[in-house]
């Protein structure tokens, strides 16, 4: 364990933690718009820096070691005045459309300029301009919105390992692209979204069906019911239908998601959606109560086993059930059917 | 061996190299086969003299003959004259700049008086494709007593007591690098050479692996011997292909001659080196970028720590060094840390090259102890400035370096002096400019490269980099005001102070260094909308003289927008100045001088 003082306070924490780590951990908030703890340090938007006593300049505190008796101001004077500046650089190559953006409400660039008193950039130069690249079915990259963060590259291979996308071209030119800018559709992108997650700001979106701001959605916390990993997620729902999916850092998903579970909620307000069991009464399905379901299920399956045996039924489970729900499955068919015939829809 | 009677030594360097030095030494071939002269005339090709201003260079010895600016049509006269008759041609002897004497020999050239090759030693001495002529000259002698009667820590130690600094620009301690590269934990680990040499004008990298490319062999087994590594990296730019090419051949030969490769001088000690090329990026010169490109990745710097001698090339530990440090390690251990620590001064040791351009009369490769003046080099081994215009700055470092002006020559050279300035040593660029040149334009010239060749990675670096360039071309527009001056310096310490690598941190240092020295002429650029030097167009006019015009037309007839009025004889010609393109064809065109450019 080593301690250092941050703001006056002594922190105690152990060896080979970041600076960032150090302030995180007596909740001093340092502001970032590329880190992540998922990631390898990159300390590319500067935005983290702080001062060190008795070092050259300013160090970015994301991807500094905390050092024993190191004494950090998170929020001095020439910190502020770094922070101010990089945002201001931020700021003059960046649309200021905040008025149309989808992203409003939940842009770090847009917070942060808020928190900085940032209005407009004090600088008139060029800005980049790039085609979106709608290419994808699910999510838009739009490229005159990125601020260059590094967070959906280094996802991408670091922890998605797709490696889709990449920098391209360099200095003010450079942008986040795909190989040879043959756009979304024609790379290895497997549209998992996790890029889309991490974007701090507007240029990776989920493509909407219908237009809502952040503002106005509630969350509903719940585990993805595509398969058995037990991702964790947050419905957004606006006027009790889901806008969008976002993951949440949970055991068995650390943040992550696939294709269906971020985007594929369409199911949950389709008009064909089953939910309530039925039961198929003179030729005409009709709703039942689930009581009333299970005792024609129960009855079914002892009639069929007292005149064929249990060897003449066979249960298939599912990958969307969780892994204790395929268990108990098994022990069903098994143990209390007393048949060897089970199953798994993804053998079929 | 053969004996000859004489050597004709003529530089197979990258600049005489482009003027035809090939050619010549086929006509030399051919000519002394003709006169029956080539069992007694030895033709050698070798690296580069350094002189680059008087190439092709043609020395014959033993009488050192310094022939320079040589055609392939002199060829015949000397070896008619000279080779074969013994007289030598004083026509074709280099001449001094400033007394316009001919020198008889190349030991009476100023440039070469006040320099000690150390570094490029070999170079324009030895044909850089003969492991013999290296081994002659001493070559592989270090590498054979550290391996047999030296051990690791002893080697390390002579590097350390050298004084021996980083010479790619960082100056840190080269011995302490070795050092925690030895200590450093790692099943494997690696040498690897930073020959990635991006300054522009600088090209003491590319002589050295041009010139004497077995040293960085022979320096690198050692190394790879001290901190215990069996592999080698050079990683070179592919726009070097001599340097390439005789870097290979000089691997091969070393592996054909048991000097490279498994249980070398039969120590055990096992040793290999590859080439890896470099695609032209100025931040692989970085080496975390450097690393990141030779293992295929896009060369962006990281952070650091990990370090590379703790974690480099596929996170093994990694001993990173440039080639002008290499080039010093066989002497080191053949002549000992003592001898090395004798020269320069207190805190930089031994000698720099250094890249002369600009402004000077002999443009050219220097290699001076450290300590020597910025006088003595722009002057003495320089030649001074031509055309007899006064002398304003030295831009020293490269794009990244500062610009140091005139009451500062006396400053002797050294890794703090030139930091203290504002500067740094860089690679070892050394750019001088006159009166002519416009300290604001030369900032922008810089900040120019440095924008293109930002990687793109932190945001103080892409972006600042790119609003540094445009306040400056506001300026030198005539359109800034102080406030932009202001915003620009204010810039330029955040860029310095917040980016994530030495590209960014240091890029501002043109802008600042000139902030700091000339700041008369940025005020000049706002407040008079003159620019002093007269170089910034925007804020130029071309003007008639009226009492010196002789109203013959000249200037109207040259001007390629037909801007210039008169009547021919009758009329003093008048400049439209909202048409005038300010290209100058009329000022020189006029016989008169009765146009003025203000």
């Amino acid at each position: 364990m080593i301690t250092l003082n941050i703001n006056g306070f002594e922190v105690e924490i152990k060896e080979g933690s970041t600076i960032y780590q150090a302030a995180s951990s007596i909740g001093v908030k340092i502001p970032t718009l590329c880190h992540d703890e998922r990631l390898k340090p990159h300390g590319s938007c500067r935005i983290c820096v702080v001062e060190v006593e008795g070092a050259r300049s300013l160090v970015a505190s994301c991807s500094t070691p905390a050092s024993n008796g190191m004494v950090v101001h998170t929020e001095s004077e020439s910190v502020i005045t770094a922070r101010r500046e990089i945002l201001d650089l931020m700021l003059a190559n960046h649309p200021l459309d905040c008025l149309t953006c989808e992203k409003a409400g939940r842009c770090t660039l847009q917070d942060l300029c808020y928190q900085y008193d940032i209005e407009e950039s004090s600088f008139d130069g060029k800005k980049k301009k790039y085609e979106k690249d709608t290419s994808n079915e699910f999510y838009y990259a739009d490229q005159t919105k990125c601020i260059l963060c590094g967070k959906c590259v280094y996802v991408c291979s670091q922890v998605q390992n797709t490696d889709a996308i990449c920098f391209v071209d360099r200095g003010f030119e450079t942008h986040v692209g795909t190989p040879f800018d043959l756009g979304l559709a024609k790379s290895t992108c497997v549209s998992c979204g996790n890029c889309v997650a991490a974007c701090p700001v507007g240029a990776l979106m989920p493509k909407r069906k219908e237009k809502f701001r952040y503002w106005e959605i509630d969350k509903v916390k719940t585990t993805c019911s595509y398969c058995g990993v037990g991702c964790q997620m947050e419905l957004l729902v606006k006027d009790n239908k889901v806008v969008e999916v976002e993951p949440v850092k949970g055991h068995s998903n650390d943040g992550m998601l696939c294709v269906k579970g971020r985007f594929s909620y369409d199911f949950i307000n389709h008009s064909s959606r089953l939910k309530k069991p039925m039961v198929r009464k003179n030729g005409v399905l009709e709703e039942v109560s689930w009581d009333e379901a299970y005792d024609v299920i129960a009855n079914k399956i002892t009639e069929v086993k007292e005149s064929d045996g249990a060897d003449a039924i066979t249960g298939f489970s599912s990958a969307r059930a969780l892994t204790e729900e395929n268990y108990l499955m098994t022990k069903l068919m098994r143990a209390v059917i007393g048949t060897n015939n089970i199953d798994h829809c993804a053998r079929l | 061996m053969d004996l000859y009677r004489s050597h004709v030594l003529v530089c197979g360097g990258t600049g005489c190299a482009s003027s035809e030095s090939g050619r010549i030494i086929d006509n030399f071939n051919e000519l002394l086969i003709e006169h029956g002269l080539d069992k007694e005339v030895k033709i050698v090709k070798t690296g580069c003299f350094g002189l680059c201003e008087a190439g092709p260079v043609v020395v014959v010895y033993p009488e050192g003959a310094f022939y320079s600016m040589i055609k392939v049509s002199d060829v015949p006269t000397i070896v008619e004259e000279h080779l074969l008759k013994g007289r030598i041609v004083t026509d074709l002897l280099y001449k001094d700049h400033t007394t316009s004497e001919t020198m008889n020999s190349i030991d009476e050239v100023g440039f070469y008086k006040k320099q000690r090759r150390v570094a490029l030693r070999n170079c324009g001495v030895i044909n850089p494709e003969s492991i013999e002529e290296y081994i002659a000259f001493d070559g592989y002698q270090a590498l054979g007593n550290v391996l047999t009667e030296m051990s690791p820590n002893q080697v390390i130690d002579i590097v350390k007591r050298s004084g021996l600094r980083g010479r790619g620009g960082g100056g840190f301690p080269t011995g302490t690098k070795w050092e925690f590269t030895q200590k450093a934990v790692g099943d494997l680990k690696y040498v690897a050479c930073n020959a990635d040499e991006g300054d522009p004008g600088a090209f003491m990298d590319r002589s050295v692996l041009e010139g004497d490319p077995h040293a960085i062999v022979e320096a690198m087994a050692i190394a790879g011997y001290a901190v215990g590594a069996s592999k080698g990296f050079v990683y070179v730019r592919a726009e070097y292909p001599i340097a390439v090419k005789r870097l290979q051949i000089a691997i091969d030969q070393a592996k054909e001659n048991g000097l490279l490769g498994e249980d070398i001088f039969g120590t055990g000690f096992n040793f290999d080196m590859e080439i890896r090329l470099g695609a032209g990026a100025f931040v692989c010169g970085e080496e975390t970028a450097l690393i990141a490109s030779i293992e295929g990745k896009r060369g962006m710097p990281r952070v650091r720590p990990p370090f590379p001698a703790v974690k480099g090339i596929f996170d093994k530990p990694t001993l990173l060094n440039n080639v002008e440090t290499f080039a010093n390690i066989p002497q080191i251990i053949l002549k000992g840390a003592e001898w090395f620590a004798s020269i320069g001064t207190e805190k930089s040791k031994g000698t720099k090259v250094f890249a002369l351009a600009g402004k000077i009369n002999n443009t050219g490769l220097l290699e001076i102890p450290m300590g020597t003046t910025l006088r003595e080099a722009i002057y003495d081994v320089g030649g001074g400035i031509p055309n007899g215009k006064a002398f304003k700055a030295v831009q020293t470092g490269g794009p990244s370096g500062g610009c140091i002006p005139a009451e500062y020559l006396d400053t002797p050279i050294d890794y703090d002096n030139l930091i203290a300035l504002g500067s740094m040593m860089g690679s070892g660029g050394m750019i001088v400019l006159d009166e002519d040149n416009c300290m604001v334009d030369v900032a922008r010239f810089f900040l120019d490269f440095t924008e293109e060749e930002s990687c793109g990675k932190c945001t103080p670096c892409r972006e600042g980099t790119k609003r540094m360039h445009e306040l400056l071309d506001k300026i030198v527009d005539g359109k800034g005001t102080m406030d932009d001056v202001a915003k620009l310096e204010t810039l330029a310490k955040t860029i310095k102070g917040a980016s994530l690598c030495g590209l960014g941190q240091t890029a501002p240092n043109p802008v600042l260094s000139t902030l700091k020295y000339f700041r008369h002429e940025y005020e000049a650029h706002v407040l008079d909308h003159k620019c002093p030097a007269g170089v910034c167009s925007a804020l130029l006019q071309y003007l008639v003289v009226p009492d010196l015009c002789k109203k013959c037309g000249i200037c109207a007839a040259k001007c390629p927008v037909n801007c210039i009025s008169g009547v021919k004889g009758k009329e003093v010609y008048l400049i439209d100045q909202d048409k005038c393109i300010k290209c100058g064809a009329c000022m020189d065109a006029c016989p008169f001088k009765a146009i003025k450019k203000g």
